[in-house]
Order: structure tokens, then C-alpha cells, then sequence
């Protein structure tokens, strides 16, 4: 077990693209650490530099103190699980367990005994002779998640290990993964492009973009105080709600409404300096019928009416979607964001609202409800550079 | 290149025996038939083909090797059942012929498997100007080989040879057995290792990279990698390219025409087959040897499918289920 420092890791390729940038990560021992970030922003060969598997360009890798940038992948003493499980076709289960045992020249009473716990552990018992073809997929990810654990390792590396599974088992091994790293208690680095997945495993996610750290820090916080438009955005399922908005005289000026600024929010402006042409941003959560609030709540917010798009009903809440006439908000890293998942392509007009409102919302499909949303909840970014200006946090 | 798609069919042709063997016993719907039948029609063109030009010559020579059927002596031919084999089978120089055979067919395949896969490796490994390195390898098999012999030939002859100066003067190696064999063995190889890394590239691609570099995490070094992980994984491709060449290099045949023309007991049984049937006319003697070096071909195929069927990964599994 040992701590893991990235000090301004940096990687560029020899044909001069930089795939990550002054990176400054510091995983305490036994923390579960996750990166997070659409594809290509760095966060596999983050982890590849940490095993070795590619050179560091720049700055210095410290695992347990020492420096390892020079030392080969066997001599860092970490294993890893990856995403294709990369398990020996011609060895069986117990073999491909045992295999980093006997590299090490560890004695066979020991291998069988380290290999029959590890098998235990996973559940794999029954399976110790068959080949890795004749497994389900989720046998196979256990064997490469027992292959890791044999060693008894300074640290797991973790490269998307879950996506090859059905949505199903994914979230089962989700927690399997989750208890087993605290029944270990071994340091885990974890790179994933789920962001459902790296809010529920880890104790601090590592957000990415374009190689270059945007923000690291336990999920909630991620969450709540995201420090700028990427994170906000990227943070969260259904995502943030996005519209141009316009500060004047202390209110805020959109299509949903007009909006006085809350004292605690209008002095983060302040001291942030902002801009007039804002990005305001809310929460699906930070939505209500109006129709369900008292007074005293619906003033401490702003309504505005619109008609139900569509309306889907989770159980416990109900999803309302409103389209409002009006240009969306743009900027480059909700251009980004909106590549990553797709929506680029899909055509829309105005600008897409997702709400999540009471179960007992008496709001119907095709017709027009109040809306109300938590002034003192709005989130603003800067547009040019995507910063958070009304940031909290540290 | 004739030959190699020979074995090829062949090898193709023992899988499909084994799985309509299979599939026979399973009573068949209606459906299964008609497709069944549709597939026999479809493949029956070429089945005829490959008959009329395979089939029937191998029938025939069957056929003449039970004859007493000599072209010097025509009017003595005679239907002598076995007794060609036995005159083969008790001749000191078939033996010795194919003894030379095996022995430049074991020495050259091993050279080459070795040759080849570094060759193969070097290719798979090259990042900068991998479609010269690989056209510049590839070289010495697209020249044909009878011009590749003389020019071995000239480059071995005493007294004009850059090769046999450097080997010192007044030698004749070519006229000697051993260095004869050597120099054969050297010109068969430089001739297949291109061919024999191709296939084996062919392997390598199918060697995830993600499984090196999880041997890599697992704290294998290089050599383990390629031993304990590359090589396992792509034993079939070895396998076939072991299946080719073996075959190939059993029937070898130009090189020595032109390298001794089988002088000094350097003859291989193609050599032998040769001498009997186009220069001594014995048609009798000279199908004998082309039957016998037949089956033994053919027990080579048979010796090789039969570890595919434990060495392939996918064949194992079924095997197992």
C-alpha cells in the first residue's frame, strides 16, 4: 500500500500532441481515486503513465516517496485490471491467477493458497480450471479483477473495467468493486467515462478535459460547487440546464424569468468580476410545480409557465421537459460536452429544459404548467472562459 | 506457390470431413436439408475441378506404380502388383535420398521458424518505414528460385565465387557432401524465411496488445512475454507455417538440381523421383516414388491437423463443451 503523487506529469507524443498536461494528483493510501472524462481527455494514459506502460514526458511520478518515472511496470509493484480484461486465452482461471505469482518465483503451496483466497473472495471457485473462453463476461472480469489482487499490490489500477458489461451487471459489480477496494483497503486509481459510475465508487474524482485536470474533489462537492461550465455539465444525470442569461442592477435576465440576485450570490459576482452576457445554470432537482408550494417558498424563487414537452414518471419523481424560444447558451465546453454524448447530432431549436419535480405534480402532457426554481441554487459561468462565478468553494 | 495452395485445400477439406462427420448423426428438418443440398450444389463446380486436376493425376499414378511399365522397354508391361514398392522400399538410395530429404527438411524448417519470427518481429515492431522494410524482406521469396540457385551456384564455384573465396581457395565445396548440404540448406533458407515471416506476422497481429501489456503489470520481462504469452497465443499460426514449410520443404527439388544436381548423395526423393521417370524412362519406378513421397506428405498433414486440434484455441473449447 503506498500514496501516488503525479507532480506536473506531463506527456506529449513525439509527433507533438499533447495528450496530458501538468497534471498535479495526490492519492493518499488506501484512497479509492477515480478520473473522469469524456474520450481523449487524458485519463487512460494518465493511468498508463502510472503503470508504466508510457514514458513520462515531464514531471516526476512518486510512488511510496520514490520516484518511479525510470522503472519498469513489473519493478512498480501495482497491478491492473483493463477494460478488455486481457486475460491469457491459453491459460485456465487458476493459471491466469497464479501467473504473477510465478513471474515473482513465489513457492507453489503459497501460490495455491494466495490464488484458492483470491478465488474465494470473487466467487470464482468453481470456475478455477475452465478457460477464460468458456466464461461470462462478468466471470471474466473477476478473474482479471483475482489476477490483481494475488499480488497483494501497492496499488490497483483500474482502466474502464466495468463497460464491457450489460448495464445490469455493471451497476452489481459497481459495488463489488466498491466493497472489495475497502475490504483491501489498497490505493485504487479508477478511469472511467461514466460519470454515474465515478459519482457512486470513488472517495474523490479527478474531472478531465483535453489532458488538462479541471477539478478534483470528493463527488458532492463536485457536484455542488463545480468550478467551471465543463464540470458543471458534465457532473450530474439528467445534466445541468444551460441558458444565456443577462446581469443588470442586481437581476438576471433570461427566458425563464426575470430573477433578483440573492445577496449571497450577488457578492460571489462581485468578487468574481463578472461579465454581463452570462451562462446560468440549473439543476434538473432545483425545479417545482409551483402549484405545490406555499407563498413564502415560491418567493424565494422565480416562476415561469411552459408547455410539457414530455413527462416521465420515475416512481418517486416526475421528469418534466419544457422547450423555451430563445437561443441556446454556447460556449466551447458545452460544444464539447454535447460531442461526447451525442447530442450534437440530434437537431433541436430553442433551448432544452429538464425539470425534476414532485411525484404529486399535478402537470400534464401537452399542457401548460407554473415552474418554480430556486433562485439562491443558480449557478453562473462566465462564457468565454467557462469559469464559475458564483464558486463557493476554495 | 501451386503447391502451397494444394496443402491449403487439403487442410480445408480434412476440417470439412470432420464437421459433416459431426453433423451426421443429428437427424436433419427438412429446412437443414434443402440448405444442405444447396451447399453441395454450390460447391460442386470447384469439387469437379479439383478432381479432374488433383484427383485423376494421383489416381493414375497409382495406377503406373502397379505396372512393370519401363518406356525403354515398352512391350514388357505388366500389371506387377506390389513389387515396385519393394524394389523402392529395398533400395539402399531411396533411403539414403530421403534421409538427405528429412535431414535438410528438419535443419531448414527450424532455421527458418527462427529466422522468421525474428524477421516477423522486426516487421511487427517497426514504426517508421514498415512498408519498405517489409517489401525489402520480402525480396528474396518473390525472386525465382532456379535464378536464386545459379546464382548461389556461381557465388560457391572455386575460383570465381565471392562466397567460396572468402571460404578459402582451392575448394570445392559444391563437389564436397557435407558443405553441399550446408550450402543447399542456406540457399532454401534464404529463400522461405520472408514467406515464413509473413505468416508468422499474421500471428503476431493476433496477439491483443492489451494481454502484453498485462503481462507487463504481471511482472514478465520481454522474453517472458514473448515465451509465456505471444507464443501460446499465436501457436496456431506457427503451426501452419510449420504445416507449409515442412510440406514444402520435403519436396524440395530446384535448388539441388541446380546447386549439385544431386551429386555426392545430395539427391532428395523429388530428385530421385526425377532421375527414374523423365531421364530413365521408368514410369513403373518413377510413380512408386511419387506414391511414397505422397503419403508421406500426406502423413505429415495428417501428424499436423491432428495437433491443430488440441493446439487452436477455438477448437479447443469446442472440444471441451
Amino acid at each position: 500500500m503506498a500514496e501516488i503523487v503525479l507532480d506536473k506529469v506531463t506527456k506529449r507524443y513525439p509527433d507533438g500532441a499533447l495528450a496530458v498536461s501538468d497534471v498535479d494528483i495526490e492519492i493518499a493510501d488506501g484512497e479509492f481515486i477515480i478520473l473522469v472524462g469524456p474520450s481523449g481527455c487524458g485519463k487512460s494514459t494518465t493511468l498508463n503513465m502510472i503503470a508504466g506502460l508510457e514514458d513520462i514526458t515531464s514531471g516526476e511520478l512518486r510512488i511510496g516517496g520514490n520516484r518511479v518515472n525510470e522503472r519498469a511496470p513489473k519493478d512498480r509493484d501495482i497491478a491492473m485490471v483493463f477494460q478488455s480484461y486481457a486475460l491469457y486465452p491459453h491459460m485456465t482461471v487458476r493459471e491466469n491467477m497464479a501467473f504473477p505469482l510465478r513471474l515473482a518465483k513465489v513457492d507453489n503451496a503459497t501460490v495455491e493458497r494466495k490464488v484458492n483466497d483470491a478465488a474465494e473472495i470473487l466467487d470464482l471457485t468453481q470456475h478455477l480450471d475452465r478457460r477464460p473462453a468458456n466464461l461470462s463476461g462478468g466471470q471474466r472480469q473477476r478473474v482479471a479483477m483475482g489476477r490483481a489482487i494475488v499480488r497483494s499490490p501497492k496499488a490497483f489500477l483500474m482502466d474502464e473495467p466495468l463497460s464491457n458489461l450489460d448495464a445490469k451487471l455493471r451497476v452489481q459489480m459497481r459495488t463489488s468493486v466498491s466493497r472489495l477496494q475497502k475490504q483491501l483497503g489498497t490505493t485504487m486509481v479508477y478511469v472511467t467515462h461514466d460519470q454515474v459510475e465515478a459519482m457512486t465508487l470513488g472517495d474523490r474524482v479527478v474531472v478531465m478535459r483535453g489532458g488538462v485536470v479541471q477539478q478534483i474533489g470528493a463527488p458532492q462537492y463536485l457536484y455542488d460547487h463545480p468550478s467551471n461550465l465543463f464540470v458543471a455539465g458534465f457532473i450530474g444525470s439528467p445534466s445541468m440546464n444551460f441558458l444565456p442569461a443577462t446581469l443588470e442592477d442586481g437581476t438576471l435576465r433570461s427566458s425563464l424569468a426575470e430573477l433578483p440576485l440573492t445577496d449571497r450570490i450577488r457578492k460571489l459576482l462581485e468578487s468574481a468580476d463578472a461579465p454581463r452576457e452570462v451562462i446560468m445554470g440549473v439543476r434538473p432537482e432545483h425545479f417545482e410545480d409551483a402549484a405545490l408550494l406555499d407563498d413564502a417558498s415560491r418567493a424565494r424563487g422565480a416562476t415561469f409557465t411552459g408547455q410539457v414537452d414530455v413527462l416521465e414518471s420515475m416512481g418517486s419523481d416526475k421528469y418534466a421537459y419544457f422547450t423555451l424560444s430563445g437561443e441556446q447558451a454556447t460556449s466551447a465546453e458545452l460544444a464539447e460536452l454535447a460531442a461526447d454524448v451525442g447530442s450534437a447530432d440530434v437537431p433541436t431549436s430553442g433551448i432544452q429544459l429538464v425539470t425534476r419535480i414532485s411525484a404529486a405534480s399535478p402537470a400534464r402532457l401537452g399542457q401548460s404548467a407554473e415552474i418554480w426554481f430556486d433562485a439562491d441554487k443558480v449557478q453562473l459561468f462566465d462564457p468565454s472562459s467557462g469559469r464559475n462565478l458564483t464558486f463557493a468553494g476554495e | 506457390m501451386s503447391m502451397q495452395s494444394d496443402m491449403s485445400q487439403s487442410v480445408i477439406g480434412a476440417d470439412a470431413v470432420k464437421r459433416s462427420g459431426g453433423r451426421g448423426k443429428v437427424v436433419l428438418s427438412e429446412g437443414k436439408k434443402a440448405e444442405r443440398k444447396l451447399g453441395l450444389m454450390l460447391i460442386a463446380p470447384a469439387a469437379i475441378v479439383m478432381v479432374a486436376v488433383t484427383g485423376w493425376p494421383i489416381i493414375y499414378s497409382v495406377w503406373l506404380s502397379l505396372q512393370r511399365f519401363d518406356l525403354r522397354f515398352p512391350e514388357k508391361q505388366a500389371f506387377v502388383g506390389l513389387e515396385n514398392y519393394g524394389t523402392v522400399l529395398s533400395n539402399g538410395y531411396w533411403w539414403t535420398a530421403f534421409g538427405v530429404t528429412s535431414l535438410i527438411t528438419v535443419v531448414s524448417v527450424v532455421f527458418e521458424l527462427v529466422l522468421g519470427m525474428g524477421l516477423a518481429l522486426i516487421m511487427h515492431r517497426t514504426l517508421v518505414g514498415r512498408g519498405l522494410v517489409r517489401t525489402v524482406a520480402l525480396i528474396p521469396y518473390g525472386i525465382v528460385t532456379v535464378v536464386a540457385a545459379f546464382s548461389w551456384r556461381y557465388a560457391w564455384t572455386d575460383g570465381t565465387g565471392y562466397l567460396a573465396s572468402l571460404f578459402g581457395q582451392d575448394q570445392a565445396l559444391l563437389t564436397q557432401r557435407v558443405p553441399a548440404l550446408a550450402i543447399i540448406i542456406l540457399a532454401e533458407v534464404w529463400k522461405t524465411v520472408p514467406f515464413m515471416a509473413l505468416l508468422l506476422m499474421a500471428g503476431l497481429a493476433l496477439v491483443p496488445e492489451d494481454l502484453l501489456k498485462a503481462a507487463a503489470m504481471d511482472g514478465a520481462n520481454g522474453w517472458q512475454r514473448f515465451t509465456k504469452v505471444m507464443i501460446p497465443v499465436m501457436k496456431p499460426a506457427i503451426l501452419v507455417a510449420l504445416l507449409f514449410r515442412t510440406l514444402d520443404a520435403f519436396r524440395i527439388f530446384d535448388n539441388i538440381f541446380i546447386l549439385t544436381s544431386g551429386a555426392q548423395n545430395t539427391s532428395s526423393v523429388s530428385m530421385q523421383t526425377y532421375n527414374n521417370l523423365i531421364k530413365g524412362l521408368n514410369l513403373g519406378i518413377g510413380a512408386t516414388m511419387a506414391v511414397l513421397i505422397f503419403i508421406t506428405v500426406a502423413i505429415i498433414a495428417f501428424v499436423f491437423v491432428k495437433l491443430f486440434g488440441t493446439a487452436a484455441p477455438g477448437s479447443d473449447q469446442e472440444g471441451r463443451r
